[in-house]
């Protein structure tokens, strides 16, 4: 990765060592200051790749490749002639000669140095700390030995039960082993959290399963034959576990410097001023192996990122003098999936100050925050909900718009809080990261304009909802990039002029630029969605893949299956209301013994299966057919499930059949495509065992017949489903759920579930029921004769699929090599069944055998 | 009318694929290089015919081939379908990233 851009040695050079997150960042300042045009560029980079996102390192775990964490863009030292020595550190720095010696032997005159060595996690030094099974957490390739070690163990610990520490147990727990934390402090968190933060987390983490141990040392890792067996804590107590992660805080590297007499502090750090100059005028040091002018080492990437700046703007010999002086230590994560941020002065220690306390340990939600005697808010700490952490963190150093209580207390309780984003300074800070203020980001119009502009939003991401808020609304309501019209216009276009083909709507009204195109990623699902929503009344093919249609589905729609994350895909055949017989549980089950899929039960009352092949899918299906199964729709915009409770025929409460109207209305409305998915379910009894009221259409027995619930919605935003009408016999029941199931298909918009539908909904639900109920429009005919088309022109697409050589064609990996499996679709084993391998698809392009006979 | 492929420039080496009525305008498929690579290929609306490599940069997976085709500013481009990131079929270019681009190959029917 290395170029050697000529230079004559009268072009001044300047040398960077360490090239982590800040050396990058103060690569990109040198960059965009001219600076690489006009001098030498060195970096010494220790570890085996250039810089990458450290901050986002547990997502690895998550499946994010060493490549995507990188955060060297692709030709950036090329394109900068900046020459970069990967995996080469330098040894020593001679400061008379002004020298760096690398460990390959080659030496570097410079004229500055820049040092950003970082830091090294700090292992106790407790007996056995070196023995086989003890990590620390810090680089990929830390992340690498861990995933390979956890493999062979069940149980894991983490010493130290800070940010790092809670991080890397929630890795471990991803991991699959039982994991324990070990705080030797009385709370998790102390640096950011007080008590009552501490112990909101406590309760969360600890339900969460895994074993907390606080207020306790680590003594000894106990060892059998040079390998971690267990873990002595300072309370007497012994851990067993196979493996040990250090977490116990990071002290700066500052050893080249000291060795070359540089002035550290007392407790470690390479001294600078408000410019990060060190003790020599010719070295700079920045980020975490820093000791800023204000005694503080700080080891977060935002302060690292600003000590960037500044020597960027000192080397490019700005006019506008930069300096830093300290930093804001505000931080918002989400740890093991819980909340938590803490800013300003969390922990109340300036004179006189008062705080402001909400406290709710059954939902492990705890907001404290600082204000002083004039109502200035100065920090504040934030456990198990920390939407407002967005807002808060802007307005610290000033009298909120509102009362504290009120910044404190959960949205619905007491005075709703009217606190917009408008109501912040226009110099907020809203991207702590990258230290972009509000005024920033009102200069651009969109999320992406507003990442390249400013780069808010690329680190953390945690301030990307506010930056959303701030954003004006667009004031195009198209659909899309080709379609000025929205898709409920779309719909009302193709059902009057009876429209069957999407290239036909797309030349006679896109916008005049995207006639004659290819349309979009956006529109041609919609407009497919649309088609076979309308086909039989508009006479379009009822085979969602014959003709053009096939080319506007989303790929799961064309493949009938889902994608998964290594291009496998799954199978859910349909089970109607989650009633299954033996014999088809056993058929289930072996389809998925023979072709090795992964089987599990989902949420929503069937069997998924998983790892199979764009080319085993018909033959799976073959089978399942056979067996008399149908497509499920998990991959359509159609509906899913109607879930049922087992209702009267066998529960004591049960007042009506739950189960034979799940089955009834799931086949009913079975391959009804739509704006977005459908889903429901039937309750026996008011107990509400089938979770009706948060399905899109839910139906409770009552003594009398059925009550209907719409909008329900579950997912990210749960919503509670509103009663639409009372005590229905089964006709009507049905007459009222087809008419309101084709009125939202008519008018929703794209990818909108019925809940967002009904709040959007002028008139609410009042409208709806006059519409649906009261026939107010003398639509409902319309809307049942729609309803009836679909009910006759049903078909399994599945069936209809394996009874067409044509259509099975599709069915194959390689069009060249029918025959031939996708050699990147490979599996490893997992609690006795399989997952996808992803270290194979992070190798890059697999070489397959070759083209035999081809 | 059968779609070919050169993976090797300078050899002048191509790959008969298929038929190009294998393929359906709007879609892609993909194939197998003598080498052991992927390519996904796509028809556009008006019959002509674009190569590039079948693995998507942001998930590693080969499935370029079964995202669908669009087109902005009177260019076709595909949008994956794992993350929905679009390239550009002549160029490889991903429009959603400046620094990522894929591979592209000549195509010709014969
Ligand atoms: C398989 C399953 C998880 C499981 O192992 O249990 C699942 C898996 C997926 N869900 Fe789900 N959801 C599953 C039950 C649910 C449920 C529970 C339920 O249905 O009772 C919910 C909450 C209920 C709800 O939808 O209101 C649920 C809320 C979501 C959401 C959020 C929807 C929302 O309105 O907020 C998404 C994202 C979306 O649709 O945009 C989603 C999206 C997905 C996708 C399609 C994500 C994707 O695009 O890859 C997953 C792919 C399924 C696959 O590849 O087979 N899934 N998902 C469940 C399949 C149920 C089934 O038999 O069909
Ligand atoms: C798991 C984890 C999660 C984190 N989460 C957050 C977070 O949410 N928010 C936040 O603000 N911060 C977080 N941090 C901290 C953040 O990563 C650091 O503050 C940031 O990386 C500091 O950047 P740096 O460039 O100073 O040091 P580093 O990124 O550590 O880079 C220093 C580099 O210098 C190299 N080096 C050292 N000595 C030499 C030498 N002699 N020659 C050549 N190279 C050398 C090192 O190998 C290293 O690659 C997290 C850290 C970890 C490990
Ligand atoms: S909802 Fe009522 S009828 Fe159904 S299982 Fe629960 S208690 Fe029984
Ligand atoms: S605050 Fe971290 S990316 Fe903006």
């Amino acid at each position: 990765m290395s170029t050697t851009p000529v230079h004559t040695p009268t072009v001044p050079t300047v040398v960077l060592v360490g090239h982590g997150m800040v050396g990058q960042r103060f690569l990109e300042a040198l960059a965009d200051r001219g600076v690489t045009e006009r001098a030498r560029v060195v970096v010494l980079c220790e570890e085996p790749r250039p810089a990458y996102d450290r901050v986002q390192l547990t997502s690895y775990f998550n499946g994010r490749t060493p490549e995507d964490l990188s955060m060297v863009e692709n030709g950036f030292m090329e394109k900068y002639g900046i020459e970069l020595y990967v995996g080469d550190p330098a040894e020593s720095v001679d400061r008379a000669a002004r020298t760096v010696t690398a460990r390959s032997g080659q030496v570097f005159p410079y004229d500055t140095l820049v040092l950003a060595t970082g830091s090294y996690p700090f292992v106790p030094p407790v007996p056995g700390k070196d023995a086989r099974g003890c990590f620390v957490y810090r680089t990929i390739e830390d992340l690498l030995a861990i995933e390979e070690y956890a493999k062979t163990a069940t149980t894991g610990a983490v010493v130290g039960g800070g940010l790092l520490g809670l991080e890397a147990a929630g890795a471990l727990k991803g991991l699959g082993l039982d994991t324990h934390v070990v705080e030797f402090a009385p709370r998790l968190m102390p640096v950011q959290v007080d008590e009552g933060g501490g112990a909101a987390l406590l309760r969360t983490i600890e339900q969460m399963g895994l074993t907390v141990h606080t207020g306790t040392g680590t003594q000894e890792v106990v060892t059998e034959n040079g390998a971690v067996t267990g873990m002595r804590l300072s309370d007497g107590s012994e851990v067993a576990t196979d493996m040990v992660v250090f977490s116990a805080g990071v002290r700066p590297r500052d050893q080249l410097a000291r060795d070359c007499g540089l002035t550290v502090g007392e407790r470690g750090g390479i001294a600078v001023d408000d410019t990060c100059r060190t003790s020599d005028p010719s070295v700079y040091a920045i980020g975490e192996c820093a000791l800023a002018s204000d005694g503080r080492v700080y080891g977060l990437v935002a302060p690292g990122y600003e000590m960037a700046l500044t020597v960027a703007a000192a080397i490019a010999d700005e006019a506008e003098e930069r300096s830093f002086t300290g930093a804001d230590m505000s931080t918002k994560l989400k740890l093991l999936g819980v909340d938590v941020a803490s800013f300003g002065d969390a922990h109340g220690t300036t004179e006189g100050c008062l705080d402001v306390v909400y406290s709710d340990s059954r939902s492990g939600v705890y907001k404290k925050l600082v204000v002083d005697g004039d109502g200035v808010l100065l920090g504040g700490v934030l456990v198990g909900d920390a939407d407002s952490y967005g807002m808060l963190r802007p307005l610290t150093g000033s009298v909120p718009p509102v009362s504290p209580e009120q910044l404190v207390l959960p949205a619905g309780a007491g005075a709703p809080v009217a606190l917009g984003p408008s109501a912040l300074p226009d110099d907020a800070v809203i991207c702590s990261c990258h230290n972009v203020t509000k005024h920033a980001i009102s200069q651009c119009a969109t999320l992406p304009e507003v990442k390249k502009c400013t780069k808010a939003g690329t680190g953390c991401g945690s301030c990307v909802k506010l930056i959303g808020q701030l954003l004006p609304e667009p004031a195009d309501k198209g659909l899309c990039g080709c379609f000025s019209y929205t898709r409920t216009e779309l719909y009302e276009i193709t059902r009057t002029l009876r429209l069957t083909s999407f290239a036909e709507l797309l030349d006679s009204h896109g916008r005049p630029e995207a006639r004659g195109g290819e349309g979009c990623e956006v529109c041609k699902p919609t407009v497919g969605s649309i088609l076979a929503s309308l086909a039989p009344v508009i006479g379009a093919g009822g085979y969602i893949l014959d003709g053009e249609q096939a080319a506007l589905q989303d790929t799961n729609d064309h493949f009938l299956a889902n994608m998964q994350r290594n291009g496998s895909y799954s199978v859910v055949p349909r089970i109607p209301g989650g009633e299954v017989t033996p014999e088809k549980l056993i058929v289930i089950g072996e389809v998925a013994r023979d072709f090795g899929l992964y089987t599990k039960i989902t949420g929503g009352q069937r069997i998924d299966l998983f790892g199979a092949r764009v080319d085993q899918l018909p033959a799976i299906w073959t089978r399942l057919v056979d067996a008399g199964f149908e497509s499920g729709h998990a991959y359509g915009k159609s509906l899913r499930t109607v879930k049922s409770c087992v209702g009267q025929t066998w529960c004591r409460y049960g007042v009506q059949d739950s189960v034979k109207m799940a089955i009834q209305l799931e086949l009913r409305y079975r391959g009804l495509r739509s704006p977005h998915k459908l889903k429901s379910a039937v309750s026996g009894c008011a107990r509400e065992c089938a979770e009706a009221q948060s399905k899109d259409f839910g139906v409770i027995a009552t003594a009398n017949g059925w009550n209907l619930y719409v909008g329900g919605n579950g997912g990210a935003t749960p919503r509670h489903a509103d009663l639409l009408a009372q005590d229905l016999s089964d006709a009507e029941l049905v007459r009222l759920i087809d008419r309101f199931l084709m009125f939202y298909i008519r008018t929703a918009d794209r990818l909108e579930r019925t809940s967002v539908w009904l709040e959007r909904l002028e008139g609410g639900l009042d409208h709806l029921r006059d519409v649906v109920v009261h026939d107010s429009l003398g639509l409902c005919d319309e809307l049942e004769a729609l309803m009836a088309a679909h009910v006759a022109d049903y078909q399994d697409e599945w069936a209809a699929t394996l009874d067409d050589p044509e259509r099975l064609r599709r069915f194959v990996s390689f069009v060249n090599a029918p025959d031939a499996p996708d050699p990147s679709v490979r599996f490893v084993p997992e609690r006795d069944q399989i997952k996808p391998d992803l270290t194979v698809l992070t190798i890059g392009t697999m070489r397959a055998g070759t083209l035999e006979g081809v | 009318m059968n779609l070919e492929l050169s993976h090797d420039v300078d050899a002048d080496a191509w790959t008969t694929v298929c038929e190009a009525s294998r393929l359906t305008p709007g879609r892609g498929v993909a194939a197998l290089l003598p080498d052991g690579r992927q390519a996904a290929l796509f028809l556009d609306r008006s019959g002509r015919a674009y190569a590039i490599e079948n693995r998507d940069p942001f998930t590693g997976a080969q499935v370029l081939s079964r995202g669908l085709l669009g087109s902005a500013g009177g260019r076709a481009f595909v949008a994956s379908p794992l993350l929905k990131q679009r390239f550009d079929l002549e160029t490889g270019k991903c429009l959603d990233d400046d620094g990522v681009s894929v591979a592209v190959f000549p195509v010709r029917t014969v």
